[in-house]
């Protein structure tokens, strides 16, 4: 395998190969009731607790749409700068399972509600736009519990009926690190609209991961192979590499690789073949005969943009812009809503070069160490932006702030009350600092004169004792001007 | 007030509001002649004890401002019912107890009526002569061994016999009105849209549509008054100004252009039929109007039409009988034999026969062919209307293609079965209301039904043209209560 630049391509003998990865994304939509019920959508709560009798099918419910969910997808086509289709239909999925009540999914197949679109990745050579195929909203089936019992299969129909959208991108990713990329990127927007929350764990987004490879320079797809049902971008990424590597082997084997259905086995780290293309289901699409088509006007779209608030690329840009960050400073606050919001509630009132380095450098740090999210920072923005201050306005030094920071980050406490109650303010009394230094001088006789012959590496010696002596507290910039003034 | 049961709905209305009668001696005098009818078989489940219970709370306090005051009242099985067995005349939904109420029979009980019990009908409402239910044959009280029609043929059967007052059935082919034309009573189905499927077994989504049956004209319309209701909770019913139906129930109909399709003039209709027909021509001229032959072209394609759209539906609308959740159950060795062994059970032949053409036409390769082809001409079907309706306000056509036939006189020719529905489908597919009455008899005394085919949302217009007529017509069932030993 080699990598030149970001480039990622699998080598065998003199062959090289290109991977060709596209993504059907099931982004559960944020909502307190299910697409075409009143049920509530709560994660983690007790099995069958939020099921209605048209969640579970019985004779003679209907579904009635919930137009929340439609705003929602609208929004999330908004996000992705994609077209808004004025009418779209809901159809039906058959087929039979027992976490399925209704013997089919209520889907979108032929019209819908988003068409194409796109999204831009910030990869380290530059960026990338990956085309949007469409968004179509569609209910969420129940779930099969294959495991508590040796004999019965149990089913939990909380999730049964709830919204999801399918994003389905074009087959433009070419590596794991772009498909990174470009879930951390899908997810960074539903957060900031509100539409997703992006939860891997809790099953909020989950992909069908469409994979091929093709020769360097190829135009031709190669077949592909779908690997069903991956919920962490971590094992897209470690299904993807393996999946790539085995239809390369194949190539090289001078054997053809079949249409199929894989799933990827975690433990094992393979994919392995779940059903053919002649065994895939005849699903029967038809437009549902219990819902209208549905429609929504030029008002509706224009009121829903209205809500849409500034999305990371457009912060992004304005955070160059405006603030001078650099791209890469800039992508890291934008990444996402929380972060960002932070960084401006801390430049509010304080300098925004000294906020950046501090909430990129020591917060994110001092996070990642104790394991928290930026929502649960022990400092708010509030007081970070006071120490900020504290620094900007001399009364205490940056080494004396890092000090401050370690006490914030056990309790948000005000910094000034930490610098007044441990005596931390900086000296910058030049009387006071003169004092200091005539007598580290004094101290030090033999050292000055050698310093004045000439040894002036010396001079870090004095400062580092000036400070030493002022217990870190002196002004560093006073404390250099003062000494050569002396020595 | 000896023959209570010979009286009308309208009768009984007044009879109970002037406190002539009870609804106790009404709700009585229905379910002693209902207990007499067995051999009809027109119920499924009975629920005597409980009508006579809520009869005499009625009694106690008596609310006669109520549209329906303490009238009892069978209802078709395929309606749910709130703690009363639900069957669809199926055995896969043999032991199923709804724990909601539909909204159409809600809607009746809101206006103070009573139910008695749950009557007879094809599974799943597929089947023109009740032969398919797995609860056996209902008798068309006409004659011993004739078919009351269907699939609402437990309905025809028991308002024929004065078994229950008036009733409600579903349509989704013409299974209120052929069964009506079978039995000598009036049946209509409502535009699609009027009244809410909200809790009504599903066969057919985009053609099912619920209606009353009555004895006359005048029941009818007070009847699809109180059922005629915008419900949010069906996103298919429309919001638009319902009329006070009987309030505004007018003989005069004077003027009103009526078209004559030329069309429904098929090659195989008995003379009978188109005797009768031209007679309703005669009647509807005596009621002042104007005859005006049209021209509704594709009327040839409805059948075909409607047997790849209607099954298609049902193949789907009948998936979540499973097995899995409720209703009957096989045991099988693992889930797909469990699925295999349900439905082969639980479902019978006729349904089965339905959801394979149905699985089949929406299979990739033959949807285009079928399915997408079909709604295309569907969409042909309707324009005749809307190019019918712009030269005329109703039309007139016969029910059905023959009077009643025999028991098993048609089980094993289903196409000859499905000809049934020949005048009633174009109407399903239109999404039209569409009234039978009768009309005339044929030589063997059984009667015949007249159809009238409105403009979507115009119920008051055909109701008015089926008023006039009635009176015209001056038809008289030839029921000799032979079950009644």
């Amino acid at each position: 395998m080699s990598k030149s630049k970001s480039e990622y391509l699998i080598n065998r003998h003199d062959n090289q190969y290109e991977v060709v990865i596209g993504l059907e994304v099931h982004a559960q939509v944020t909502s307190e009731s299910k697409l075409f019920s009143t049920s509530a959508t709560k994660f983690g709560a007790e099995p069958n607790t939020q099921v209605s009798l048209v969640d579970a099918a019985f004779p003679g419910m209907l579904p009635v749409i919930n137009e929340y969910c439609v705003k929602q997808a609208i929004k999330t086509g908004i996000g992705l700068k994609a077209k808004i289709n004025k009418r779209s239909v809901f159809d039906r999925k058959n087929y039979f399972y027992a976490d399925l009540p209704q013997g089919y999914q209520i889907s979108q197949f032929k019209d819908p509600i988003v068409g194409e679109g796109k999204v831009i990745l910030d990869m380290p050579d530059g960026q990338k736009e990956v085309g949007i195929e469409r968004l179509h909203l569609e209910q969420d089936a129940g779930k099969s519990i294959h495991d508590l019992d040796p004999k019965n299969t149990f089913v939990d129909l909380n999730r049964s009926g709830v919204a999801l959208m399918e994003i389905v991108s074009k087959p433009d990713l070419r590596s794991p690190d772009e498909v990174n990329a470009y879930i951390k990127k899908l997810r960074s927007i539903m957060r900031y609209l509100g539409t997703c929350d992006g939860n891997m764990q809790e099953g909020s987004l989950r992909a069908d991961v469409n994979v091929s490879v093709r020769k360097k320079g190829s135009k031709e797809f190669g077949t592909r192979c779908e690997i069903k049902n991956v919920n962490s971008i971590k094992f897209m990424q470690m299904a993807i590499e393996y999946e790539a590597n085995r239809q390369v082997d194949l190539i090289e084997d001078g054997q053809t690789i079949d249409q199929e259905t894989r799933l990827f086995d975690t433990k094992k780290n393979e994919t392995r073949s779940m059903r053919s293309k002649e065994d895939a289901h005849d699903y029967r699409y038809f437009p549902d005969p219990d819902l209208l088509p549905l429609e929504v006007s030029d008002d509706f779209i224009e009121n829903l943009k209205s809500e849409i608030p500034e999305l990371p690329d457009e912060k992004k840009k304005r955070f160059i812009e405006k603030f001078k960050l650099s791209p890469y400073e800039a992508n890291i606050l934008v990444s996402d809503i929380e972060t960002s919001n932070y960084f401006e509630n801390v430049i509010k009132k304080s300098d925004v070069k000294l906020a950046t380095n501090w909430i990129i450098g020591e917060l994110f740090a001092a996070l990642n160490e104790k394991n928290l999210e930026i929502t649960e920072s022990p400092i708010s923005a509030g007081n970070l932006s006071k120490l900020i201050n504290l620094i900007k306005d001399g009364t205490i030094s940056g080494k004396i702030a890092k000090t401050v920071f370690e006490q914030m980050m056990e309790g948000d406490k005000d910094p000034k009350k930490i610098v007044e109650e441990k005596g931390l303010k900086q000296e910058s009394d030049p009387k006071a600092l003169e004092a200091l230094i005539d007598k580290v001088i004094d101290d030090n006789r033999d050292k000055a004169t050698e310093y004045k012959s000439g040894k002036v590496k010396l001079f870090g010696f004095f400062v580092g004792q000036v400070m030493k002596v002022s217990g870190g507290k002196a002004n560093p910039q006073l404390v250099n001007e003062i000494l050569k003034k002396k020595l | 007030m000896s023959d209570i049961t010979k009286q009308s709905l309208s009768e009984l209305v007044e009879n109970i509001k002037g406190k002539k009668l009870s609804s106790s001696e009404v709700t009585k005098a229905f379910v002693e002649r209902s207990e007499k009818s067995k051999e009809l078989n027109a119920y499924i489940t009975e629920d005597y004890a409980n009508a006579l219970n809520k009869a005499k709370t009625f009694d106690e306090k008596p609310n006669l401002d109520l549209k329906l005051p303490g009238i009892p009242m069978a209802v078709k099985d395929l309606f749910c019912t709130k703690d009363l067995r639900t069957t669809a005349g199926s055995k896969i939904l043999n032991n199923f107890v709804p724990t909601y109420e539909s909204t159409v029979t809600q809607n009746i009980w809101n206006e103070g009526a009573i139910l008695m019990g749950k009557l007879n009908c094809d599974e799943f409402a597929m089947g023109s002569s009740n032969e398919t239910s797995f609860f056996g044959n209902v008798q068309n009280p006409i004659d011993k061994n004739l078919v009351p029609g269907g699939s609402s043929g437990g309905s025809s059967s028991a308002v024929a016999a004065q078994l229950t007052p008036i009733t409600i059935g579903t349509d989704t082919g013409g299974s209120i009105r052929q069964p009506a034309s079978f039995t000598g009573t009036v049946g209509l189905k409502p535009t699609y849209g009027s009244c809410s499927r909200y809790g009504i077994v599903a066969f057919a989504s985009s053609l099912d549509q619920a209606g009353p049956m009555a004895q006359n004209v005048k029941d009818c319309a007070l009847l699809h008054e109180v059922i005629s209701t915008y419900d949010e909770k069906d996103s298919t019913s429309i919001d638009f100004k319902r009329n006070d139906y009987s309030k505004e129930l007018t003989k005069d109909i004077k003027g009103k252009k009526i078209g004559i399709p030329k069309e429904y003039r098929v090659d195989s209709m008995p003379k009978e039929i188109e005797d009768l027909w031209k007679k309703g021509i005669e009647y509807a001229k005596d009621c002042g109007a104007e005859i005006i032959d049209i021209s509704l072209p594709h009327t040839n394609y409805a059948l075909p039409t409607y047997y790849i759209v209607a099954p298609a539906e049902a193949s789907s609308n009948l998936a979540r009988y499973d097995g899995v959740k409720y209703g009957f159950r096989a045991e099988g060795e693992n889930l797909i034999d469990m699925y295999e062994k349900t439905r082969s059970e639980g479902f019978g032949a006729e349904v089965q026969r339905r959801i394979m053409i149905g699985t089949y036409v929406l299979s990739s390769g033959y949807y285009d062919a079928y399915y997408l082809k079909a709604q295309k001409v569907r969409k042909l079907i309707k324009n005749d209307f809307d190019d019918a309706y712009k030269k005329v306000d109703a039309i007139l056509t016969p029910s059905t293609p023959s009077s009643a036939f025999k028991i098993g006189e048609k089980t094993n020719d289903p196409v000859s079965m499905y000809l049934n529905d020949i005048f009633t489908v174009p109407v399903n597919l239109a999404g039209l209301p569409g009234i039978s009455i009768p009309a005339g008899h044929d030589a063997k005394g059984y009667p015949l039904g007249l159809q009238i085919i409105g403009k979507a949302f115009d119920e008051q217009n055909i109701l008015n043209i089926a008023y006039a007529m009635e009176e015209k017509i001056n038809f008289k069932n030839n029921i000799t209560d032979w079950w009644i030993k």
